[in-house]
């Protein structure tokens, strides 16, 4: 009836698991009774689950990405506080199979939970309203792509109380992911909760893929589009390539470990470094899906806070696209040591090394859009000021990597770790951050607290340098990544500094804490009635905070790559139009949610083995797919008169904002050009 | 030469810095404290790449500084230009400079990665000595077919001589490495690994798995002990007075997951062992061979035969 399932699943002797497990349960039942107390549900429901709203999703996946961001930071708690402890005679206080646990945890919840999530979500907020859409051209696709996301997070999260998660790692090497070294039902967990928000994540790639080619607002032509369009577009190219090899090599593993096949076995003509080949193919250009979102970000807020317009555009745009390009032909570099022959790692070699050069061109136009402007310092800039020299850094240690004779004495050291990260924190993360600072007004109508912002930052910076630094150093001392313990106890001191880094980052979370509940309280102070609180550059800007729920009562034309600026300076910005037309709008659907749930269950069962519930999930799921194809009612009219009273609403709104300005009311927290 | 003497006092400095930054000195950050030709010329590459790449790093940060304190807002004094948003010069420099490091940079890893190709045996001018590495679950199995004597967790060698490897797995994939003496390898079950290794100094170093294997993976390690010829030759006069012998019923014992297994000295080892080890994964019949690279770095099917001894 319950497959593999039973009570015993339950880790009740683990008293850390059971820890974790008390506080995510805690967490969310007095999350539950809040909403239930303030009888949110019906709002919950009608203007949040059920959304079509891109701007909703968005704010929803970088929700998610938040909270999953707090579970992966915990998962490095536990790895740097046990390596801090764990020498010589020491073995720390974490088992063997709970640290591989953590470590693979880790790995899976913050590139798959909480980068892709992050990214996605301020894709969703920002793309549609810098082209001059009205919403992305599959609105219910989006919410599908929401909820799997969600439910392969969910899995990663059941599994923590319910059974265990995967000890392989989280790129799953095989054999060692194979039924024969790992029996239990953790690899099922992994497998299933990356392939089902692998399969949103491909959606999402094929919908702003056709969003950006298809629904650009009139004179918005390619080499018009914003930085970050072109980023997201970038991306999307290299998710709709690269998702589908993991996505076979994930169902190849699957056969392997359900149906017993040789896929990737060590024996019967299985093939262990396919997998692996696979894994990386999907994988390399994966890092350049969580990192070129970021870089587009970091373009935009260098320009804007620069008062600028962005050096070397067209470079920009030939940079990315030699990036994209490149990243799918350097899989290799991940695995040198495999023992290919030598011309074969030199090919290799020498890709890796070519992405150098358009990564160090983004980095010089970064750094010449700054030369000649007006720099304001606010949290984003921070964020981007911190990027380019940290990544700078890491760059360096990826070159290096790139040398086949440094990493085969370098390959899955704490240089390797050290490395990456330096890559995907300041390259991915910070940029999120700054993205995050950045447009949070336009997707909530108030600014964030900019001290608490810096704060935050000054944590996350030298708690970062403090963490990383000395692995880069442990790599050279020879210290391997993944150890439990170590019997070498001149690493320890340099594991102590970085565990102490981890709670510098920890302080700078909670300050990213108290900023958000400090700008909620002060929200009705700082409301931005403008629309454009940074004096930005682009449409996004155009629209009021937070947008209608059709961004653009009226098409803009775009004549400019600085589209909104150009208008600003026409004087043309804020022109109210003659009249207004009826608006064609997605309704809200819960199907999105149901069949993420769906998807959850089925994802569930399978681990357990619970054939009847995967059966049964699976049908009621094409079934919903069904039912929501043949839905012909799918949308609404907002009618032009309601469009006219929110219109008319806005243009009151920013004529106060404007004559509240020009008595030198402090309303914005930055100057607004001439409109 | 010149270069690579130039190189080396470079990278005596970085060397003197870190011992000077980290207390703990050199002798502790093992990869700046090679013990043999190969670590030495990979410690080479590490600091050539890191001085090239500086050209590029070192003007990034200065402009961070600079120009976010030149141009900051509240400096009106400095020029503002918004409108100004190319110059075809200061473009082709950004793409030329690093295309230019990156072009010496492949001439490097070209150069290097063919020398210090792991499968490519070390000229020395003395006869290499042969060692089969096979890793367990999670321990490691030495054996020495010239010598007919094999351990468990204990590699002795005698310095400068070159050391032939032949590596494979009888689990999941694992990286035998010996920080000191430089390169890894992957170990795969069915497959032969070559590494070509030498020891200048005696001493005792570190060696361990690189790869995660589960759950025994941070006891994996073993020690490997560089000594003059004749003590070497005493240490295989210790291995012969053992009473454990290496057969297939043994075999199958130590291949159990253990961690921590004890240092073990076996005095003959069942012949054709490693080859035999590595057929046992071969999917179809004996004929069909290990796959895996020979000496001369092309990849093809080879034939492991029965009687190679």
């Amino acid at each position: 009836m319950f497959g593999k399932l039973s009570l015993s699943a339950i880790p009740f002797e683990n008293p850390i698991i059971m820890g974790a497990v008390g506080g995510s349960i805690l967490l969310a039942i007095v999350t539950l009774a809040l909403i239930t107390y303030y009888r949110k549900w019906t709002y919950l429901w009608r203007e949040w689950l059920t959304s079509l709203d891109h701007k909703r999703i968005g704010i929803m996946y970088i929700i998610l990405a938040m909270v999953m961001l707090l579970r992966g930071f915990s998962d490095a708690i536990l790895m740097r506080s046990q390596q801090a402890l764990a020498a010589g005679m020491s073995h720390g206080y974490l088992p063997p199979g709970h640290f591989d646990q953590i470590f693979s945890a880790h790995g899976t919840i913050m590139i798959v939970f909480m980068a892709m999530p992050f990214l996605i979500g301020l894709m969703n907020i920002v793309v549609p309203q810098q082209i001059g859409a009205r919403d992305v051209a599959f609105p219910f696709l989006n919410s599908v792509s929401l909820w799997l996301t969600a439910a392969g997070a969910l899995l990663v999260m059941i599994s923590l109380g319910i059974g265990e998660f995967s000890k392989a790692g989280w790129s799953g090497y095989a054999p060692l992911v194979e039924r024969q070294y790992s029996p239990g039902t953790g690899v099922d967990y992994w497998i299933w909760a990356f392939q089902i928000a692998g399969i949103g994540s491909l959606m999402t790639g094929i919908n702003f893929l056709v969003t950006i080619l298809r629904m650009r607002a009139p004179g918005m032509t390619l080499m018009r589009m914003p930085m970050f369009v072109w980023t997201t577009l970038f991306t999307n190219v290299l998710m709709i390539f690269a998702f589908p090899v993991l996505t076979v090599a994930l169902a190849l593993l699957t056969f392997d470990r359900y149906l017993g096949m040789h896929f990737f076995t060590n024996t019967l003509g299985g093939n262990i470094m396919m997998y692996v080949n696979l894994f990386w193919i999907w994988g390399h250009p994966e890092v350049y899906i969580v990192i070129l979102p970021a870089f587009g970000v970091f373009s935009e807020v260098v320009a804007t806070f620069s008062g600028k317009r962005l050096f070397g555009y067209r470079s920009l745009v030939f940079a990315t696209a030699a990036i994209m390009v490149l990243s799918f032909s350097v899989w290799v570099h991940h695995f040198f040591t495999m023992g290919a022959g030598p011309d074969v790692n030199t090919f290799f070699s020498i890709t890796t090394m070519l992405i150098a050069i358009p990564t160090g061109v983004k980095i010089f136009n970064w750094l010449f859009t700054m030369y000649r402007g007006r720099i304001r310092f606010t949290t984003p800039m921070y964020w981007t000021l911190g990027f380019l020299l940290t990544f700078t850094v890491g760059g360096m240690a990826g070159v290096l990597l790139s040398v086949p004779p440094a990493d085969y004495v370098l390959h899955n050291s704490l240089f390797l770790i050290a490395h990456f990260h330096t890559m995907l924190i300041p390259g991915s993360v910070f940029g999120f951050f700054a993205g995050y600072c950045y447009w949070f007004p336009k997707a909530l109508g108030f600014p964030l607290h900019e001290n608490w912002g810096k704060r935050a930052f000054w944590c996350w910076l030298i708690g970062f340098y403090l963490a990383f630094a000395p692995l880069y150093v442990l790599g050279f001392m020879g210290m391997p990544r993944r150890m439990e313990h170590y019997v070498n106890q001149a690493w320890q001191p340099y594991l102590v500094i970085a565990a102490a880094g981890t709670a510098v980052i920890l302080i700078g979370i909670l300050f990213q804490m108290i900023q958000l509940a400090v700008s909620i309280k002060q929200r009705h102070a700082t409301r931005d009635l403008t629309g454009d609180p940074w004096d930005g550059r682009t449409l996004e800007w155009a629209t009021s905070s937070p947008p209608a729920v059709y961004n653009f009562a009226k098409m803009p034309v775009v004549h400019d790559i600085d589209a909104y600026m150009d208008m600003k300076e026409k004087g043309i910005a804020h022109e109210v139009p003659d009249r207004y037309r009826d608006i064609h709008m997605p309704k809200n659907t819960a199907m999105g949610l149901i069949i993420g749930a769906l998807a959850g269950v089925f994802g569930f069962a399978m681990v357990w083995y619970i054939w009847w519930l995967a059966i049964l999930g699976a049908l009621v799921m094409l079934l919903t797919v069904i039912a929501r194809v043949s839905d012909d009612d799918t949308d609404y009219i907002v009618p032009a008169a309601e469009v006219q009273q929110i219109e008319n609403r806005r243009y009151r709104q920013l004529s106060d904002a404007m004559a509240d300005r020009s008595a030198g009311g402090p309303v914005t927290p930055e100057p607004l050009a001439e409109i | 030469m010149k270069i690579k003497r130039c190189f080396g006092l470079i990278g005596f400095g970085f060397s003197a810095l870190c011992a000077a930054v980290f207390l703990g000195g050199c002798s502790r950050i093992v990869l700046f404290d090679p013990k043999g030709p190969i670590g030495d010329a990979e410690r080479f590459v590490i600091i050539a790449a890191f001085v090239l790449m500086l050209i590029v790093v070192i003007p990034v940060f200065v402009m961070v500084l600079w120009f976010s304190l030149k141009y900051r807002a509240s400096n009106i004094k400095a020029t503002y230009m918004p409108k100004w948003s190319y110059s075809g010069k200061i473009d082709l420099a950004m793409w030329l400079v690093p295309l230019a490091i990156i072009a010496v940079l492949g001439c490097l890893a070209w150069i290097e990665t063919h020398d210090l190709d792991p499968f490519k045996p070390i000229k020395a001018g003395v006869r290499p000595i042969s060692i089969e590495v096979v890793s367990l679950d999670w321990k490691w199995l030495f054996i020495y077919p010239d010598y007919d004597v094999a351990t468990v967790n204990q590699l002795a060698f005698p310095t400068k001589v070159p050391l032939s490897f032949r590596i494979t797995s009888d689990t999941v994939l694992t990286a035998f490495f010996i920080p000191q003496l430089g390169s890894q390898i992957y170990a795969m079950a069915g497959r032969q690994s070559r590494l070509h290794l030498m020891a200048d100094e005696s001493g005792i170093y570190a060696g361990h798995n690189q790869q995660f294997s589960g759950s025994g993976y941070a006891d994996m390690h073993f020690e490997a002990i560089a000594t003059p010829r004749q003590q070497f030759e005493a240490w295989v006069q210790k291995a012969r007075q053992s009473p454990d012998q290496l057969d297939l019923v043994r075999y199958e014992e130590i291949k159990k997951p253990t961690s921590g297994y004890p240092v073990t000295y076996f005095s003959s080892v069942a012949p054709g062992l490693f080859d035999h080890i590595i057929r046992e994964y071969l999917p179809m019949s004996v004929n069909s061979g290990a796959m895996g690279r020979d000496d001369s770095g092309s990849t093809h099917i080879k034939t492991v035969t029965l009687e190679r001894r």
